[in-house]
Parts: C-alpha cells; sequence; structure tokens
C-alpha cells in the first residue's frame, strides 16, 4: 500500500524524532502509525469520525481554502515560501578561517532543472565582497606596451549597456569544488560535495568587441589580463583562443537581472568551462599582453600538486562531471518502490552527450534520461526511473561529453593525480543507500 | 508589373537589414583613456617583472612593516596564526639550488604547504603584497614598502641574508633562487588553447563499460558516526516534500536503530578490531614512529600545536568501536575541518605504524 496519503507533517513541518526513529528502525509504513496514534489523542469529533483512509487535509477545508489572501506587490521584490527555507547557502565548518574570503555552498539537493536561482548561487569571495555604485564603475581596456592596442580606452555601465549584447547559459564551477574529497569522504551532503557549481543566463558584452574597439593588435597579443575592483584586485590570465571565438563576455547580466552583488555587481568577466577564479568579478581592467601574467591565484593558489611534487599551472578548464542530487547524502527516503533519481552533469569542453547511472557500486550502468536543452558548458539535468527494493544500494553517476571525455572513478583519477591536490576533482560521487533509508557519502576502493 | 504590394515589402525588407546588420563599426561608445588613469591602475606585474616599479626595501624595514601590519595575520615569522596558512617553511639551501621544493614529495611529510614552497616567480609576491594587503587595507603600501615586506619574507624563508635590500634592479637575481622555480608545469590538458604547449588529450579518461563491469565495489571511505552533526543538523537542509527528508543527525545513529549490514558495509580488516581486545600501548611503543614520519612537529601530547593534541584526539575518539579504522583513514588520507581550519596532508606511514598510532590514540594516547 502506498503510504504517502498517510502522511502527517509534524508541527515543524518535517519529521518527528519519533518518526524518523521508526524510519532508522526499518519500519516502512511507519507514517500509518504515526498517522493513528495523532488521530488517538485528536478530540475533534470530526476527525473521530472519518474513516481511517479520510485525510485531514482534504476533509478539513484549510484556511487558504476559506478565506482571503493577500494582495499584488505585497513584496516588492518576491521571496521563496517560508516553507523553502531549509534551502539556504552554507558554509562548511573549518573550510575557511575568515568569511571574506570563503566559500558557500549552493543547496543541489533541493533544486530542479538547471538554473541556480540567483540568490542561492554558491558564493566565493577573495577579500569581501561589494555593492558598487554602477554609475561610478569603469571598466579600462590597455595594452602590455603601447603598441598593443591602438587607443587604450575607458567604458562606463552606460557605454557598456549600449553595446552589441549576447545572452547565453553556462555553469560556473569553483576549481576547488569536490576538493574536500580528494583524500577521503568528508563531508556529508551534496551541498558541501559538489555545491560551487551554479548555472544561470549570463548576459553582456563579447570582450573581442570592446578590443577591436580599442584597435587591438590580436596577433601580438596571445593572453588577457583580467583585474578586479574590489580589494584583493583578482586577476587571472584569460585564455586568447576563447576571447577570438567570441566565447569570453563582459557580463552584467544573470538570470534577467543585473549581477547579484555576492556574483560582482555590477560587472564580471564569463569564461565558460573555465573555473570560477578566472571569471574576475567588479571587473575593471583588462590588458591585452604577449606574456602570462603569473598571478597570485595562477601560481600559488589553483594550482594541482602531482604525485611527483610538481604542480600543474594554468590548469583552468573544468572537466566532464556529474552527481546525483536526489537522493544524496544526508537524506533519508521514506520508502521502498519507485523514486525518480536526478542529478546534474556538465563539462568545460562543451555538451554532455550521456550519463550513466548505477546502484550497484558501477558494475552495471543504465542510461538517464537528459532533460533538453543540452546546452554546451551549461549544466544538463538527468533522470532516471528507479525502484528501490529496500535493500543497500550503491548510487552513482558517470557522465561522458562530447569529446568522448568519459567522467573517471576515484581510483582513476588518484592513479595519475594522486591525493594531494585541491582542485579539480571531477571523480564519480557514490552514494550509500542503507537499509534504514538513510543515504551516506561514501568512497569506493 | 511593379506594384505597391511588392515595394512596402521590398522597404521593410531594407529596413530589417539596417537594423540588424551586423559587425557595424561602433563609434561614440566608450572613450580613451588618459595616461594618468591607466598609470593609476595598471599596477600588475608580470613574470618578466615588466610592470615593476623603481624602488627599494631592506630586509629591516620590511620587518618593521610586518610587525605593525602583517604579523597579526601571518605570525612574526610568517608562520600564520592559525588564520592563513603559513607563508614560511619547509623550504632547504638545496632547493635554492635544484629550484625544485624536496618537501612537496609524497613522501616528506610535510604538515602544511607554505607560499615559499610553492610559488615559482618573485614577481608574483610583488604583486599580490602589492594589490592586496594588507588584508583591511588593501593598496596602502608604498612601493618602497613593498620591496621591504618581499624582502622581509625571502629572509625569513633564508633566500636572502638578513642585510639585503630588495630593489627593482635586483629582483631578477633573487628569482634564480626562488625555491620551487622549476616545479610547475603546463603539460595538461586544462588549458583551452595552444600558449602553453599542453596535450590535446585529458590525462584521466574514464571507463565507458555498461555492465558487468571488473569492479569490486568496497566501500573504503566514509564518514564516521560522531561526526555526522558536523555540519549542523541536515534535517534543517533539506525540503520538507519530496521522496526524502534531511536525516536528524542530532541524533546517534546507533540508538535509533544500527543499520542492517549489507553485502557493501565495509569489511573489518584485523587491524581495525576495536581497541579494548588489542595489547594496551604506551607512548614510548610509539614514539619513535611519531618522531620518524614528523608527527610531533604538528601534535603535542598535551598542547595544541599547529594540529590538535594526541590527547584532544583520543578523548574525542574515546569509545568508539570504530575509531581505530576511522583514525588510520584520517592519518593516511588526511583530514579537514574536524579540530580546526588547518588541514592536515595525507601521510605516507607504513600500514604496520599506522595501524599502531591508531591503535595508541583509540586506547587514549596513554603516557
Amino acid at each position: 500500500m502506498r503510504i504517502s496519503k498517510f502522511i502527517k507533517l509534524a508541527p515543524e513541518n518535517f519529521l518527528s524524532n519519533e518518526q524518523v526513529k521508526s524510519v532508522y528502525a526499518g519500519r516502512r509504513g511507519f507514517m500509518a502509525g504515526a498517522f493513528a496514534s495523532a488521530l488517538a489523542v485528536a478530540s475533534s469529533a470530526r476527525a473521530q469520525s472519518m474513516s481511517r483512509s479520510d485525510d485531514p487535509n482534504i476533509i478539513n477545508l484549510p484556511e487558504h481554502t476559506k478565506g482571503l489572501g493577500q494582495g499584488v506587490a505585497a513584496t516588492g521584490y518576491g521571496v521563496p515560501s517560508v516553507h523553502e527555507k531549509n534551502l539556504q547557502r552554507r558554509q562548511s565548518p573549518g573550510l575557511t578561517a575568515v568569511s571574506q574570503s570563503g566559500v558557500s555552498f549552493a543547496p543541489l539537493q533541493g533544486l530542479f532543472g538547471i538554473i541556480t536561482p540567483s540568490g542561492l548561487h554558491f558564493e566565493r569571495h577573495h577579500q569581501g565582497w561589494w555593492d558598487i555604485e554602477p554609475d561610478k564603475h569603469r571598466l579600462m581596456v590597455n595594452g602590455s606596451d603601447e603598441k598593443m592596442l591602438k587607443k587604450p580606452m575607458v567604458f562606463t555601465m552606460d557605454d557598456l549597456l549600449r553595446l552589441p549584447s549576447v545572452s547565453r547559459f553556462h555553469f560556473i564551477e569553483c576549481g576547488a569544488n569536490t576538493g574536500m574529497e580528494w583524500g577521503n569522504a568528508a563531508v556529508p551532503t551534496v551541498q558541501y560535495t559538489h555545491g560551487m557549481v551554479s548555472c544561470s543566463e549570463f548576459t553582456g558584452v563579447p570582450l573581442r568587441v570592446l578590443l577591436e574597439m580599442c584597435g587591438a593588435d590580436l596577433k601580438r597579443g596571445k593572453f588577457v589580463l583580467a583585474e578586479g575592483a574590489d580589494g584583493s584586485s583578482m586577476t587571472r590570465t584569460i585564455p586568447m583562443s576563447m576571447v577570438l571565438n567570441d566565447e569570453v563576455l563582459v557580463a552584467y547580466g544573470m538570470n534577467g537581472e543585473m549581477l547579484r552583488p555576492e556574483n560582482g555587481y555590477p560587472l564580471r568577466l564569463v569564461v565558460p568551462g573555465v573555473q570560477g577564479v578566472s571569471w574576475v568579478k567588479y571587473l575593471r581592467r583588462i590588458e591585452l599582453g604577449d606574456e602570462a601574467y603569473g598571478t597570485k591565484d595562477e601560481t600559488i593558489h589553483y594550482i594541482d600538486l602531482l604525485p611527483e611534487g610538481k604542480h600543474r599551472q594554468y590548469s583552468s578548464l573544468q572537466e566532464v562531471k556529474s552527481v546525483v542530487t536526489t537522493p544524496s547524502g544526508g537524506q533519508v527516503l521514506l520508502d521502498k518502490g519507485f523514486l525518480n533519481v536526478s542529478g546534474l552533469a556538465w563539462s568545460g569542453r562543451g555538451k554532455i552527450t550521456k550519463v550513466d547511472v548505477s546502484a550497484d557500486g558501477g558494475r552495471n550502468w543504465k542510461s538517464a534520461r537528459l532533460e533538453g536543452p543540452v546546452m554546451s558548458k551549461c549544466l544538463t539535468r538527468f533522470n532516471m526511473d528507479w525502484s528501490w527494493n529496500g535493500t543497500p544500494a550503491l548510487l552513482m553517476s558517470r557522465a561522458t561529453d562530447e569529446t568522448g571525455h568519459v567522467q573517471p572513478t576515484y581510483a582513476e583519477n588518484r592513479k595519475v593525480r594522486g591525493t594531494r591536490s585541491i582542485y579539480h576533482n571531477n571523480s564519480i560521487q557514490t552514494w550509500l543507500l542503507q537499509e534504514s533509508g538513510e543515504v551516506k557519502n561514501v568512497q569506493l576502493s | 508589373m511593379f506594384s505597391y504590394r511588392k515595394l512596402v515589402v521590398l522597404l521593410a525588407c531594407a529596413a530589417a537589414t539596417a537594423v540588424f546588420a551586423q559587425n557595424q563599426k561602433i563609434e561614440g561608445v566608450g572613450r580613451t583613456a588618459t595616461a594618468n588613469e591607466v598609470k593609476a591602475w595598471d599596477i600588475d606585474v608580470r613574470p618578466d617583472f615588466k610592470g615593476l616599479p623603481p624602488g627599494q626595501g631592506s630586509v629591516k624595514l620590511g620587518e618593521t612593516v610586518w610587525e605593525g601590519k602583517c604579523a597579526s595575520c601571518h605570525g612574526t615569522f610568517g608562520e600564520s596564526n592559525s588564520v592563513f596558512a603559513a607563508l614560511v617553511g619547509y623550504t632547504t639551501p638545496k632547493d635554492m639550488e635544484t629550484g625544485r621544493v624536496a618537501k612537496l614529495l609524497p613522501d616528506a611529510n610535510t604538515p602544511s604547504r607554505t607560499t615559499l614552497m610553492k610559488v615559482s616567480s618573485l614577481s608574483t609576491l610583488w604583486d599580490y603584497i602589492n594589490r592586496a594587503m594588507p588584508w583591511t587595507a588593501p593598496k596602502s603600501l608604498t612601493a618602497n614598502e613593498v620591496y621591504a615586506v618581499t624582502a622581509y619574507m625571502l629572509s625569513l624563508g633564508n633566500i636572502v641574508p638578513e642585510d639585503f635590500t630588495l630593489t627593482d634592479k635586483n629582483m631578477a637575481d633573487v628569482q634564480k633562487k626562488m625555491p620551487n622555480r622549476n616545479g610547475m608545469t603546463t603539460s595538461h590538458a586544462m588549458w583551452p588553447g595552444n600558449e602553453f604547449g599542453g596535450t590535446a588529450k585529458p590525462d584521466v579518461q574514464g571507463s565507458a563499460c555498461m555492465s558487468n563491469c571488473s569492479v569490486d565495489p568496497k566501500v573504503v571511505s566514509f564518514l564516521p558516526e560522531h561526526v555526522r552533526n558536523a555540519h549542523g543538523n541536515l534535517v534543517e537542509q533539506s525540503r520538507i516534500v519530496g521522496a526524502q527528508r534531511g536525516a536528524d543527525t542530532t541524533r546517534p545513529m546507533a540508538a535509533l536503530g544500527a543499520p542492517a549490514a549489507g553485502p557493501v558495509i565495509p569489511a573489518v580488516k584485523s587491524a581495525d578490531k576495536p581497541a579494548d581486545t588489542a595489547a594496551k600501548l604506551k607512548s614510548t611503543d610509539v614514539a619513535s614512529i611519531l618522531s620518524k614520519n614528523a608527527c610531533s612537529a604538528c601534535h603535542g601530547m598535551d598542547t595544541k600545536i599547529v594540529g590538535p593534541s594526541f590527547k584532544e584526539i583520543a578523548a574525542k575518539n574515546n569509545g568508539k568501536s570504530e575509531a581505530v579504522a576511522y583514525l588510520s583513514g584520517r592519518i593516511k588520507n588526511g583530514s579537514s575541518g574536524v579540530y580546526g581550519p588547518i588541514p592536515m596532508p595525507a601521510q605516507s606511514i607504513g600500514d604496520a605504524d599506522l595501524s599502531k598510532v591508531a591503535q595508541w590514540l583509540a586506547q587514549g594516547a596513554n603516557k
């Protein structure tokens, strides 16, 4: 019998301790029992007269069906339902010592589709965030020497919003996403294992347009430096090939509105498929040069320590990766039977072509449905019908991109890259679904 | 016959072409930057020292600036005060000769990776201090102070002597002594473009096997029960409707009924037997292991150094049935987030030594 129709929410809107205890004890159908005991103490004559299968949520008409609701524009900028307050950006305790150079993770365990709500977009700041006055913000474009450009230029936001505009969907992932897991399972939920990825529609001007307006020598210019206006004045060397093919955008828009302050308002660079640190926020300057820049975040951080003691420098691409988000670590399944297994896949090299899901630790795989649209360097949602029989299962997903790159396992990655790199961990994630219904973050041999 | 209707259509097409023409020359948007404006913002210094302003600063001046503006976060000797990662340490005169830092090798067991172990280009230190330091007042140092602070850091790492003065003229000479100057490689497929050479194919390719794949899945790493609430109560971090809820992690799983043993529950290895069935170990039994593997560099017996004291680790794991397996895993694979912000890197320690240390800790780190 389906038990969902017997579900009675506890007053605080999640499972009571008794109910959780029942889940852990493996007593499926516990909900029916909880409902019966709730009935026993209910004094309402109406409730007592109901037959056992009647749902009081149907029989007793709720206030919202019998009363007058709120008017328009009650809040000038709408906010999520109060019942969704569990889904928040959160920090991982102990990961960073100060919040101004910290990380907050997006709650992937509760998101649908591919677009990250802007208020839940992950954050990474290097010296604190600002809400900059847009009419005072400037973008300068100059050269590493006087011959690199015919003229260095300054653009206001007024200027930039006049220029040819494009809108594109892309994921942004921190190079250190899943970095805590290189050595061992370290954090409990998908929010903390994979929550430094988000996806939005970005609107802006192709950087090449600005360089051409300056009369840039795009043959001599081999590298672009992007620099932020905040205290860290974040700098990164940007791949010229991506500037020339119009992929790199100077962006002001995100999901139909201006960028959020935490994401670089009023201007940030968009470098599709490349790690988030290169998407310089509060963008104030672009320099075209003939040498790479060796900035702090490509010489001291965001470098990958290899087993032989050398570091990979200028490692920028986020390679093919996926993760099951439903169900995922730290959750408890309420029942056996049918389940929609769902997750996200992405690749910095292009489109996702295939996602396979395994429930037996990687011995057997089935291809999941890819939800459209499937776009280049963008999150792709996958779904799969599954029926859980109540025995332990090891849930995994494995993505393949249009270049034929297949997402590796931890064993495959560690064999080449070791365990000491903080960055670029695209290993296959495993969730252990235990008989109790609770899902655990685990790693396999 | 040329009809009026056709004319309207033609005119409409012409108008559309004018409106949507691409690659028009854009004029009257933006303006030329003045020389002063470029000078004010173009502060980057490249590895070839392009952009480096003239100036000089002594180690002595650097020490004064450091004490006033840097030491509160980075420590008097660049060792950090548990706030930021240590800047200085674990580089040797030999490294300065080879340009490779030996302590980055896997068997070196270095407790942390310092800035001087990693940085390959001296320009990077100058550029970053100049643009972003001090933390709460970036860009407040004069060029000479930046030279001085850089010189002081280098002297802490014994890269320059204490009476040294760093200038724009001798930066290139000091670059030749940077301990990790040869420690970088761009031989990988993760830079889009061919500017660094690199490789065409990704270094790790997964398997596309779909059925009866030759894997023997065993769970080798998982979160132990006693840290399940370390990220807050997970029941408050998932939606209140759906096929699942967040787990109530304020309650220990054991009290709620142990998870049923299935084929995927990790097997208990012989070394992982509960501590109380094994012989009681004393600190003298593990002293040589702790010393050989440099454990004591970061862990005191009773006091916190970089990491927690052995007694603190023992107390935290007291009575936990899986403590030996858990501690072995944390030592071997590295650990973070349990005791504080400084992570412990993975340790290359032999299996026999590893299980002995884990067992000693699980038994209470007896003296």
